[in-house]
């Protein structure tokens, strides 16, 4: 590797300090001790906003609530759909020699909820919610959330299944185990950290999710991206700053775990293979 | 053991993975207890008749017989076959205990005896102590190991070994082939192991199988198929030689013959009756041709030393019959140092150890 | 294959085949399918087959929104592409510590909830918020500057947004190039600047290729955008869209929606058609 030039590290620091130049300001004016609606002339430090979070009407608890609810209902389904789906084609795939022309078609039908603007399906599922009946919000939610968060964690399981060596399925036939054994002790705990990841970024779109929940959702406060667009959109709260603080304190300490875990198996795994 | 024969019959094997055959109508017997090669060069179809034989794949036609029941149709998982891959496909999430153990699971053994036949299983392939380690942690040749133990501890009727040791660097590799061996004699069951290296092959089977294109070119013990190889491709595949294309001129009952190559008419013999002007080749073996100051072999051939290498304690050296005529002879060094370039030598070999084959423009493509 | 590993593979199958043939196939043909109606009163449609909408997309005050929607578009996807690429390629560059330490810091962004990253820069671009503060304070400017509800900050959101779509994909390009290729490029003596743009650029098209799908496609419908920092003024199809829907005109916004389907098709196969892949679409 040769040495970075400064004038790359500029270059580089340059657009980080641009893609975080909104963060820093949310972060600084959630302590800002200004009570007039648009308060942007900076009186002083308070955490008041901090405590008036989750407190009484107008709090944010029942959207976060819901929010959480509806990504971690979301994240499981799309688990359970995408990660068998995944297997299911792959490996069927390995036994006939060929992928299934089905299977392929289907493919892409299934992942066209992340290519396609998301506004599209938006509309979409309003239209097709309100024929087919599905009533309640939360329902609403889940299925739109479930639909969209379902490529993440079939592509992310999928891409692992492929690189994976196929005598391991071989072996373990070979040694025995019928095609339910191999995806209890085989497939899945070897494709646990593809389906993780994939599940943590199916948590995040569905966390952060505002079109596609902006259509199907009727009427009420809704999710925490429905609440933060609607007390925004007319002017500056500085609650919204306070949450929205620690909603990024939340992701940066994530993102900090996995990196840390990442890093230690890595330590953990150089040193045995000294050993 | 088994007194049914064959052991193992495959009968007419055809696979057809959509672009073209792969195997044409192959037939293979098998006999309980030897250790048999499957012998070609790669995209021959020795993978895929392993894996037939495994059930790990279906052949498009044909049948497999084992213990003389028909096997074509049964799942691996209800043969009692395994096999140790080319990539070794130990479990990486298990550790090497897990990895022996998970076949003898399946089958619902008891913990006490999988604790036992685990045991004996590494020790046998002398890897004791070694049961908490992942399969990460272990060295190519410990891979093998592992794996050939969790294939043999299911005591299966047949082991197939998929090319266990092209991961392997030579000297590990060599090492392996003996312990192979010896292992094999130990278990007393029927090895069929793959491989494209004929030096392996030769080194370590009772049969060899030679394969090309799908079915079988020739079927017989080490020497069988070195010294009395049937045709130019099972000459040219096994060992090295001298191939001399010529035509037969004469022909006799006995099996003694004169061919015509290159301008130079030589005596030949072959148990096979060829008739004149038949296209032939000769397969010399360099080792087996002796030249020096008296004729040799009783052969009445002359010929110019045209170039002279030192390799490895043998010495190289071409030599020249007649006019167009070069066949290369690879000699102890120490004896023949005093002959230089442009010598003129006798040249001689024992007939009956020079095969004659029908020519085959297709079978020296490699 | 025997029947029980079949019925095996079928069941695993079957509730992605299930729920992409529902909540995709038949979804998104639902609304192909409206878009050839007519309208009818109270939310409805009137079962008429008609072209009438698809008519109507070339009135100017559908068409010049449709244009001005694309045009932002290409505008957002050159610009990313100009910042972008050279992150992406700087930043694979580095060594494996610091390459980790500024993966993690465009991750955090990108996980945050875009909506809170759009209203910092509310706040930032506000007529006395800290840009015009600070512009005045170092003298540069007397007067306030309107910087907030104009389409110079709905393409800055837009640009904004969608950056660190277009970096993900090079820099993965970058990392898996093998730079002996472009050493040997060197060797032969090619100048820097000729062996990136002769060895570099060509090997991490794809790349390249799948991070301007990635900024193009979504920046048509973000119409939230244009609504925190473009003031409501219909800028973007998406924009259009979800007005036809509040004023309850399915058909119509259906047809924009085939309209943008087919585009974005149109997209996709030209990306394909250069060699791209979908696994290179999927960002992890």
């Amino acid at each position: 590797m040769k040495r970075t030039s400064f004038g790359s590290v500029l270059f580089l620091a340059l657009v980080l300090i641009f893609l975080y130049l909104p963060i820093v300001v949310v972060v600084v004016y959630s302590f800002n001790d200004n009570p007039a609606r648009i308060p942007l002339e900076f009186t002083g430090w308070t955490t008041r906003w901090y405590g008036e979070l989750f407190a009484g009407k107008g709090g944010y608890a029942d959207a976060l609530i819901l929010s959480l609810k509806v990504a971690l209902w979301s994240v499981g389904l799309s688990v359970a759909v995408g990660t068998l789906g995944a297997v299911g084609m792959v490996q069927s795939a390995l036994r006939t020699g060929k992928a299934a022309k089905a299977d392929s078609l289907l493919e892409s039908v299934a992942i066209l909820p992340i290519m396609i603007p998301e506004i599209i399906l938006g509309l979409a599922f309003m239209v097709i919610f309100d024929f087919l009946g599905l009533k309640g919000n939360t329902l609403r939610l889940v299925t739109a959330h479930t639909t969209f968060c379902i490529p993440y964690v079939f592509l992310s399981v999928k891409s692992r299944l492929v690189s994976m060596d196929t005598a391991l399925f071989d072996a373990a036939r070979d040694l025995g185990a019928t095609q339910w054994r191999i995806l209890g002790d085989i497939t899945l705990p070897l494709c646990a950290p593809a389906i993780i990841s994939g599940a943590f970024l199916a948590f995040a779109m569905s966390m952060d999710d505002f079109v596609i929940s902006f259509f199907v959702y009727g009427v009420g406060e809704g999710t925490l991206p429905l609440k933060i667009y609607s007390s925004v959109k007319t002017g500056v709260s500085l609650r919204v700053n306070a949450l929205c603080t620690l909603m990024i304190l939340a992701v940066f300490l994530v993102v900090a775990f996995s990196q840390y875990m990442k890093a230690l198996r890595q330590r953990k795994e150089a040193l045995l293979a000294r050993s | 053991m088994s007194e049914i024969r064959p052991f193992l019959r495959l009968e007419n094997l055809c696979k057809d993975y959509g672009q073209g055959m792969v195997l044409k109508g192959l037939n293979l017997d098998v006999e309980a207890g030897e250790f048999l090669t499957l012998l070609g060069p790669s995209g021959c179809g020795k993978t895929t008749t392993l894996r037939i034989i495994a059930g790990l794949e279906t052949a498009t036609e044909g049948r497999v017989y084992l213990e003389g029941a028909d096997v074509t149709a049964l799942p691996p998982e209800k043969r009692d076959l395994n096999t140790v891959f080319q990539s070794y496909a130990l479990f990486p999430h298990m550790n090497v205990f897990q990895n022996i153990a998970y076949g003898l699971k399946i089958k619902k053994v008891q913990r006490a005896e999988i604790q036992q036949r685990v045991a004996e299983a590494l020790k046998l392939v002398q890897l004791t102590g070694y049961e908490k380690r992942m399969p990460s942690q272990l060295s190519g040749g410990q891979r093998q190991r592992v794996a050939i133990a969790r294939a043999v501890v299911l005591r299966p009727k047949v082991l197939l070994l998929d090319e266990p040791l092209g991961a392997l660097d030579l000297k590990l590799r060599q090492q392996m082939q003996q312990e192979l061996k010896k292992l094999q004699k130990q278990l007393g069951i029927t090895f069929i192991y793959i491989t494209h290296d004929q030096e392996e092959a030769l080194n370590m089977s009772s049969r060899i199988v030679i394969m090309r294109e799908g079915s079988v070119e020739q079927i017989g013990t080490p020497e069988e198929v070195y010294e009395h190889p049937e045709t130019l491709f099972a000459a040219g595949f096994i060992g090295q030689s001298n191939l001399v294309h010529g035509t037969v001129v004469t022909a006799q009952e006995n099996g003694e013959m004169t061919i015509s190559a290159e301008g130079v008419t030589l005596p030949a013999f072959s148990e096979k009756h060829y008739r004149p002007g038949d296209r032939v080749v000769l397969c010399l073996r360099p080792q087996r041709v002796r030249y020096g100051s008296e004729p040799q072999h009783g052969l009445d051939l002359q010929g110019v030393i045209l170039e002279k290498e030192y390799s490895g304690g043998m010495q190289h050296t071409h030599i020249q019959i007649g006019e167009r005529l070069v066949i290369r002879v690879i000699s102890q060094s120490s004896e023949l140092d005093h002959y230089s370039i442009g010598d003129c030598v006798h040249v001689g070999w024992s007939i009956r150890h020079a095969p004659v084959v029908f020519d085959d423009p297709a079978g020296e493509a490699q | 294959m025997d029947k029980k590993e079949r019925l095996f593979f079928h069941t695993l199958r079957f509730p992605l085949y299930l729920w992409t043939i529902v909540f995709v196939f038949v979804a998104l043909l639902y609304i192909i399918g409206l878009s050839f109606m007519g309208r009818a009163e109270n939310i409805g449609v009137d079962g008429q087959f008609t072209l009438e909408n698809y008519a109507r997309l070339s009135e100017p005050k559908y068409f010049q929104v449709l244009f001005n929607s694309l045009k932002l578009a290409a505008l957002t996807t050159l610009l990313c592409l100009v910042i972008g690429y050279p992150f992406g390629y700087l930043m694979a560059r580095l060594k494996p510590g610091a390459r980790t330490l500024v993966l993690m810091l465009l991750i955090v962004p990108f996980w945050t909830n875009s909506l809170i990253r759009l209203f910092g820069w509310r706040i930032l671009l506000m007529g006395n918020g800290p840009v015009n503060t600070i512009l005045k304070n170092m003298g540069i400017i007397t007067k306030p500057l309107k910087l907030l509800n104009t389409e110079g900050a709905v393409f800055l959101g837009m640009v904004y947004a969608l950056l660190p779509l277009m970096i993900m994909p090079t820099s993965t390009a970058v990392e898996k190039l093998d730079f002996s290729v472009v050493e040997a490029a060197r060797d032969l003596g090619a100048r820097p600047l000729k062996a990136f743009f002769t060895i570099t650029v060509p090997l991490t098209l794809p790349g390249l290729m799948a991070g301007c799908v990635l900024v193009f496609v979504p920046s048509m419908g973000l119409f939230f955008l244009s609504d925190m920092l473009g003031g409501g003024k219909t800028m973007l199809a998406g924009n259009l869209i979800q007005s036809l829907i509040n004023s309850r005109d399915l058909p119509m916004a259906s047809a924009l929606c085939a309209l943008m389907l087919l585009v974005t098709a149109l997209v996709l196969m030209l990306y394909r058609r250069v060699g791209g892949s979908a696994g290179q679409l999927s960002l992890f």
